[in-house]
């Protein structure tokens, strides 16, 4: 217990100086950027029309007249009571369109997760057992294969295989057109999910595979192997009593921190699929130069990037007797 | 039980490039072993004693090539009779802890040893109740897992692992490196025991004191050859036949402690002749021209041409 409130404090700390960060650096980079707020809100027709006197008025009610150091604790000010301003992309409050966009993403990624966490360490374990046979090989080509190749190319070859020559899969959105949301059933659901679930798994299968199969490889060559086989187990058994086990750990923590990888991944598979997710809104904000929105996805990342490296840290704390028990520091 | 005749171990190593290089580590090894009997096997690193054990086991790595004979009851050890009896006829007492699963708790690893060895299912708890008992470990070791186990404990669940089963053979390994003195007895008495319960121990070690303390017979291995196969009582009888035993009982803190000069000689670069030959004061150009065979001088084998009976 007594760990676990220095851990959380600890965290806690970590994650307020990263925010800071986070929030100093982005405001610097905004106002150097080339987007003019103002342009970006009245929208291109009305940036001609508009007169030199509607803009300054404009600017001094947002305050964009103030030094810098002034802008900059206001909307600090703004930052900490929770308000991340207006979306002028989609006319709702950041936090809004940042939850229900999430709650897209939640599921894309979380399925694309299980996915690669299952087949990523099957494989690798297939691939470390049987290590220089063919299959290890095959194993390791396609996952060199994966982790080499580009999202969106893979993405595109998914769509045109499954949903275009075969017609099995939409080629599209999270919901069948046409249909009211309440009425969309989960497997319609997740008939949507499968094809961008398993786009994005393509970026963990690739790591996952490979680094479980070298920690087989190196279980099964360490002093306990060795022992277990004098013993008469045989290489099977040496990997489910002990490979299994020894391996679970690393790969568990390795998808945790993965999770980084799966959010950047998103933008573009939620991109080629046009599934209404974060990652979709991301590049909308970009596009229509929403800073609002793009400021709020980029705290809203670093809060979910650094909760996966968290969770990463935790899970070695929490399942290791090693260190649950002993508080050994590897 | 166990009889060990001419075994060579050699590994095929890669060199530089594609070149192959094989590696001799055992030259004409011999040892037997009879049950109610300790047999150490004495000899310091690189002498290939764990090789031995391995080999026995028949858990060399696939790059090793054996030759030589070994007869299991009399009969031969072929990889296929490895392969089933490993675990259960014969046993391994590894030297230290860290030939545990880390993240098993150690009663599960009894539990696992006394499954390998062909306990019944139905009869392991019982047993592994029952060896944690005899080795006076309380049962709440067993849900310790290994870096929870203090050294003696350790060594006592190490002991367990290879006592579950009803291995008629037992090889311990190096089973006392660096421990206590007090510690040392112990693990020693419990293969005495295990000995005496009718099983065939073998004891390799580096530490002549402690194996001449339980063994009946000391076998010296050297540069991964059987130089002599001495009664335990020959030692103090100064009934020793080769020079390098001699000079070995010698090396020990109560006798006159002179370290024996000169080091083994490397699997790559061994000498023609005799292999004890560079460090030998009692060298002649005979010994220099053929490895001497193993022969009866007094009752006991030896390798070296000058030892009188
Ligand atoms: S054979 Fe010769 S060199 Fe070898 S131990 Fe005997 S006397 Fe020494």
């Amino acid at each position: 217990m007594n760990f676990l409130i220095r851990f959380t404090v600890s965290k806690l700390l970590h994650l307020m100086l990263l925010l800071a960060a986070v929030a100093v650096l982005t405001f610097l980079l905004v106002s150097v950027s080339p987007i003019d707020p103002i342009d970006a809100y009245v929208g291109a027709a009305r940036r001609v029309t508009m007169t030199d006197e509607q803009r300054a008025l404009i600017a001094q009610r947002w305050g964009l007249d103030q030094p810098l150091i002034t802008r900059f604790i206001r909307w600090l000010g703004q930052l900490l009571q929770g308000n991340l301003g207006e979306s002028m992309t989609y006319h709702q409050s950041v936090a809004a369109v940042i939850a229900t966009r999430f709650q897209a993403s939640l599921w894309l990624m979380a399925l694309a997760w299980l996915f690669s966490g299952v087949f990523g360490s099957t494989l690798g374990i297939l691939a470390g057992a049987t290590a220089g046979s063919w299959c290890d090989r095959l194993i390791r080509l396609y996952a060199y294969t994966l982790s080499s190749a580009p999202v969106f190319w893979i993405a595109l070859l998914l769509l045109v295989i499954f949903s275009v020559n075969w017609q099995i899969t939409p080629i599209c959105c999270a919901t069948p057109p046409g249909v009211l949301l309440q009425d969309v059933t989960l497997w319609q659901r997740l008939h949507h999910l499968i094809l961008p679930a398993l786009t994005l798994s393509v970026i963990g299968i690739g790591s996952l595979a490979l680094h479980t199969r070298e920690k087989l490889v190196e279980i099964l060559q360490s002093n306990y192997a060795l022992f277990a086989r004098a013993q008469g187990e045989t290489t099977t058994g040496i990997v489910l009593h002990h490979g299994l086990r020894n391996v679970a750990l690393p790969a568990l923590t390795l998808q945790f921190v993965g999770l980084s990888e799966l959010f950047g991944g998103s933008v573009l598979t939620e991109k080629v699929f046009g599934y209404p997710g974060l990652g979709d809104a991301t590049v909308q904000a970009a596009i229509r130069s929403d800073v609002p929105l793009l400021v709020g996805i980029v705290f809203f990342s670093a809060i979910f990037v650094f909760a996966g490296n968290t969770l990463a840290d935790l899970s070695y704390r929490l399942i290791d007797p090693r260190i649950r028990i002993g508080g050994i520091e590897r | 039980m166990l009889t060990v005749q001419n075994l060579s171990v050699s590994f095929t190593q890669y060199d530089t490039g594609l070149t192959q290089k094989q590696l001799t580590v055992i030259t004409d090894l011999d040892l037997h072993v009879n049950a109610r009997e300790v047999v150490a096997v004495v000899g310091s690193s690189g002498s290939g004693k764990s090789l031995l054990a391995h080999a026995v086991l028949g858990i060399l790595p696939h790059n090793a090539q054996i030759s030589g004979t070994i007869l299991f009851k009399g009969e031969p050890l072929t990889r296929q009779r490895q392969a089933s009896l490993r675990g259960k006829a014969i046993a391994l007492i590894p030297q230290s802890i860290s030939y545990l699963d880390p993240l098993m708790p150690v009663g599960r690893q009894v539990h696992q040893a006394a499954r390998r060895a062909g306990v019944a299912t139905t009869d392991i708890r019982q047993r592994v109740d029952h060896t944690f008992s005899r080795y006076e470990l309380a049962s709440t070791v067993k849900q310790q897992y290994p870096f929870q186990v203090s050294g003696g404990m350790a060594r006592r669940v190490l002991v367990a692992t290879a006592a579950v089963g009803q291995a008629d053979l037992i090889i311990a390994d190096e089973p006392t490196p660096g421990l206590h003195p007090d510690l040392v007895a112990e693990t020693l008495n419990h293969l005495r025991q295990l000995a005496s319960a009718g099983k065939g121990v073998i004891l390799i070690t580096h530490d002549l004191e402690a194996a001449l303390q339980v063994a009946d017979k000391v076998a010296v291995f050297y540069a991964g050859t059987t130089l002599e196969i001495a009664i335990a009582e020959d030692f103090v009888n100064g009934n020793l036949r080769h020079p390098y035993t001699q000079a070995l009982w010698r090396s020990l803190p109560q006798n006159e402690f002179i370290p024996v000069p000169g080091a083994q000689p490397n699997p790559d670069a061994l000498p023609d002749g005799c292999l004890f030959s560079d460090r030998c004061p009692l060298v002649t150009d005979a010994c220099l021209t053929e490895r001497p065979s193993l022969r009866l001088v007094r009752g006991a084998p030896v390798r070296c041409i000058h030892a009188e009976g």
